[in-house]
């Protein structure tokens, strides 16, 4: 059989679909900003940046860009009609305390009990940064972890034991991958998509955890 | 009559010391008091510890002040970023000491201490690196690690407009951290485009009341 890995935005599409309106959103950086563009603009969805906005619109037309609007990324934004501006304190209560419906984060690794690893190789050398990571996963409702089912090497980034340094324990809950769509349930990952030529057979060679075939 | 912004940005900064602690507002460059900042340099005031989100972008602002070699320590979220070079050349060097802190818990260790609070317990971190060898607790079937408050002497940060009693209000995204960093030190000092008048200042949209302020330094508009 042959089957397509999902391109990027296409992964990025995968998860909009799961976004109802009237959500609270962070999307991270990197490939989950790239949902924004797939969100169906009739529907109210609140998108929220961890440096103090809630009500997140999209890039700015050539030449407005505002230095003082920003999103995480640290990339030109817009606001809604109707979005809102505070500082950190606020914003971080919005994350930490439970209030966002949903996160959207890329990762290393995903453990088979939902570990989180998204922040730091621990490689000697590198310069370890977290920003807000470690509050976005152990804060909002449900936590979406996007990311390549395989390293460049090939190896399984979803692993029964995380070997890079944790963000959060047991935080995620689904697992959005170029291959298949993973839940993290009590009894284990479950597989609830798969890309279309791929057998579950396959994916579960390819993937270095125990996966449970749920597709519908 | 009390008047807050009666001092020049020079003579505002002139109680800062070598060893001083001092916050630093901004997330990444928005929200970064880039004129104060020059002005800390020209100051002279060395081995600072500084407390910022990130560790400086470009050559401007916190990443001249690293270059200018005044920086012992830094506390901060995210230092690593495409233009931390200068950051990034005294951290390899071995020449800058850095405490890594999850960004709510750099900002509820600020608001601890402009709270007056004796410490926090947070979720945030637990299990990880960064919460190794600290306290735990379990509350309510919850684990969290214990953090103590981050207080400055200084807070340099950057609002929109202030009045003379110190009242401030901020505009967009460069809000950030200015209100909580002016509650948790001893002098906070606000740069900001324009002071008015008083009462010119909507009372019900006032973001930061001046009792957390010390000194105002009109800048006009600031640089990006």
């Amino acid at each position: 059989m042959i089957y397509m890995r999902l391109a990027r935005d296409q992964i990025a599409a995968r998860v909009a679909q799961d976004i109802p309106e009237g959500s609270y959103v962070n999307l991270g950086i990197g490939l989950p900003t790239m949902i924004a563009n797939h969100l169906d603009s009739e529907k109210d969805i609140f998108l929220h940046s961890e440096n103090g906005i809630l009500g997140l619109g999209p890039a700015p037309l050539v030449g407005q860009d505002d230095p003082e609007l920003i999103n995480a990324g640290k990339e030109f934004v817009t606001l809604l009609q109707g979005g809102s501006f505070f500082h950190h304190g606020d914003s971080f209560t919005m994350m930490r305390g439970g209030h966002l419906d949903i996160c959207v984060l890329g990762a290393f690794q995903v453990s088979q009990s939902g570990d989180l690893a998204n922040w730091h190789t621990g490689s000697a050398s590198a310069i370890p940064a977290v920003g807000g990571a470690m509050d976005l996963a152990i804060g909002a409702k449900r936590v979406f972890v996007t990311m390549e089912h395989l390293t460049k090497t090939g190896e399984s980034k979803i692993v029964e034991r995380c070997t890079y340094p944790l963000t959060g324990i047991g935080c995620v809950n689904r697992i959005y991958t170029d291959l298949a769509v993973i839940d993290v349930t009590a009894s284990g990952l479950a597989v609830i998509d798969v890309v279309s030529g791929l057998s579950f057979e396959k994916l579960q060679e390819l993937t270095n955890a125990k996966l449970a075939n749920c597709v519908n | 009559m009390i008047d807050k912004s009666k001092l020049n940005i020079e003579e505002s900064l002139s109680g800062i010391k070598d060893g001083s602690v001092i916050m630093i507002g901004g997330f990444g460059t928005a929200g970064q008091p880039t004129e104060l900042i020059d002005a800390l340099i020209e100051q002279g005031a060395r081995e600072l510890t500084i407390v910022n989100n990130n560790a400086g972008n470009g050559d401007k602002g916190l990443a001249a002040l690293l270059k200018a070699g005044r920086v012992k320590k830094i506390i901060c979220s995210f230092p690593r970023q495409s233009d931390s070079y200068e950051f990034d050349k005294l951290y390899h060097a071995k020449k800058i000491e850095l405490e890594l802190v999850p960004q709510g818990n750099l900002v509820a260790r600020i608001e601890a201490a402009g709270a007056g609070l004796g410490a926090i317990f947070t979720p945030t971190g637990y299990g990880t690196l960064l919460a190794a060898g600290k306290e735990t607790r379990v509350i309510n079937g919850k684990n969290y690690i214990l953090e103590f408050p981050i207080f400055a002497d200084f807070s340099l940060i950057k609002a929109y407009k202030g009045d003379r009693w110190g009242n401030l209000v901020y505009r967009k995204s460069a809000r950030n951290f200015g209100p909580i960093m002016a509650t948790a030190s001893r002098c906070t000092i606000a740069q900001v485009q324009q002071v008015v008048p008083l009462g010119a200042l909507d009372p019900e949209h006032i973001v930061t009341p001046g009792i957390f302020v010390r000194h105002v330094v009109s800048v006009g508009v600031a640089r990006s």
